[in-house]
């Protein structure tokens, strides 16, 4: 077993420097690294590039390094409710790479499996494919899109164990297991982190390869973004 | 008289068959999953991994791991799964997914549609929608037919940004049913009470009016 776990999420984030790119997982606010997002806060890099589906809300998630002026670049699929995030992209303050869903996940998948481009129908005949190589392939046209670059991958799963496995719950598992891997060293954050043995084999989502630290987050506020209910 | 935006999605029900797999927008999108005949055999899609969506939850009940792509509190029927985005935007692309039903901005007449941006204004961003238009078999709009300022959203060509092309097969506003045909915008239905010059009127790209167009057909 080749041992994964670190202390803290101190000694996890250790080598984040400013300027850096980092791939953040989570959808909306599932399923995102809230210790490691405290941590970039606290320990206030800058001129990061940021790619994750959204960039949280006004006051949670990535939100919080948006406030501290922390992101230079946000490569993202949607902005959504997040007032900062549009003012800033508006003012010209913050760089914005809007990206198809389906590409940003795929040019993640693409960096963690080796492939360095592929083609999609997403964005064609759209400003999206400004100045990129097309294709037309059995009558369809598509875009060539590349693989992400990036130092860091911070990601969240619901289960790990010491040799890095993981296992996501539910819907907040998105865009998480895409980016293990597809940065130079990937950081895990689990509510529960286990001896090995204690995890099934075949119930394993993400291989220990694609990790490189993992440790337990002392808080997961898992805060809702939109409450919907019915009554009884 | 004008439909309102459950009646559209009410409409937009009437166009599931069973077996199909449906991925529903944001907004009256939303809406046709409150719709479905209780003897048709559908599962609704959401794309940041779901399949097999159900109803909001229970108070109480509400997992912040269980969300839609509208960031929406859900539960999941029997025999859902949860999946990365990769895989299902596989789902998307590979044309696994059956029916899209979205909003949009401006729809025009080569069927061409446009929901993501006005440049200078708002910013929503494309989430999925771009993968969405670009692969699907069928897509629905869901739409009022004019906007705020009272100018009509089907035209001859967009003026804002696109999301895809030549994409939209039929759209549902509150006035009538539409398909896109080579000459434009074929009218299909007529909003119960709805005349063909009121419609007319709210068109601003070519309009096809065949000798007969009926009215909707649904328990208003």
């Amino acid at each position: 077993m080749i041992t994964k776990t670190v202390r803290d999420v101190t000694v996890a984030l250790q080598g984040i420097q400013n300027g850096m790119t980092v791939m953040v997982g989570g959808f909306g606010l599932s399923g995102i690294p809230e210790n490691a997002i405290a941590e970039l806060v606290r320990l206030g890099v800058k001129n990061l590039t940021c790619i994750s589906n959204n960039a949280g809300i006004d006051d949670f998630g990535l939100g919080l390094l948006l406030q501290k002026k922390q992101i230079n670049t946000m490569i993202a699929s949607y902005v959504g409710e997040n007032a900062l995030f549009e003012q800033q992209m508006i003012s010209g303050e913050l760089k914005v790479t809007l990206t198809p869903q389906g590409t940003l996940a795929e040019k993640c998948r693409a960096a963690q499996m080796g492939i360095p481009a592929f083609y999609t129908p997403a964005g064609y005949g759209t400003e999206v494919a400004e100045g990129k190589e097309t294709r037309e392939f059995d009558g369809k046209h598509y875009v060539l899109e590349t693989a992400y670059k990036a130092d860091f991958a911070l990601v969240k799963a619901w289960k790990g164990d010491e040799a890095g496995n993981l296992i996501f719950r539910g819907t907040s598992r998105n865009f998480n297991p895409l980016m293990c891997g597809a940065a130079q060293i990937t950081v895990a954050e689990v509510e529960e982190l286990l001896p090995v043995g204690a995890l099934n084999p075949n119930e394993i989502h993400i291989p220990g390869i694609f990790v490189n630290r993992i440790f337990k987050g002392i808080q997961f506020e898992k805060r809702i973004e939109q409450r919907t209910v019915q009554s009884k | 008289m004008a439909l309102d935006k459950n009646q559209i999605a009410k409409r937009i029900a009437q166009e599931l068959k069973s077996g199909y797999y449906v991925n529903l927008g944001i907004g009256i999108p939303t809406l046709v999953s409150n719709y479905v005949p209780e003897d048709l055999e559908v599962e609704f899609q959401s794309e940041n991994g779901i399949l097999g969506m159900g109803p909001f939850p229970f108070v109480g009940q509400e997992d912040p791991d269980l969300i839609n792509a509208g960031k929406q509190t859900i539960t999941a029927l029997p025999g859902a799964s949860f999946f990365d985005s990769a895989t299902s935007f596989g789902m998307i692309r590979g044309q696994h997914i059956d029916l899209t039903v979205l909003g949009a901005m401006e729809v025009s007449e080569k069927g061409d549609i446009a929901n993501w941006k006005i440049p200078g204004k708002l910013v929503k961003g494309m989430g999925g929608a771009m993968d969405l238009v670009a692969s699907a078999k069928n897509i629905i709009v869901a739409m009022m037919q004019v906007n705020r300022s009272g100018e009509s959203k089907l035209v001859s060509h967009c003026s804002l940004p696109l999301t895809g092309v030549a994409c939209v097969k039929r759209i549902v506003t509150e006035l009538a049913v539409f398909d896109i045909v080579k000459e434009g915008f074929l009218l299909v239905e007529r909003a119960p009470g709805e005349t063909i010059e009121t419609i007319q009127n709210a068109t601003a790209g070519t309009l096809i009016v065949p000798d007969q167009v009926p009215e909707m057909r649904f328990s208003l």
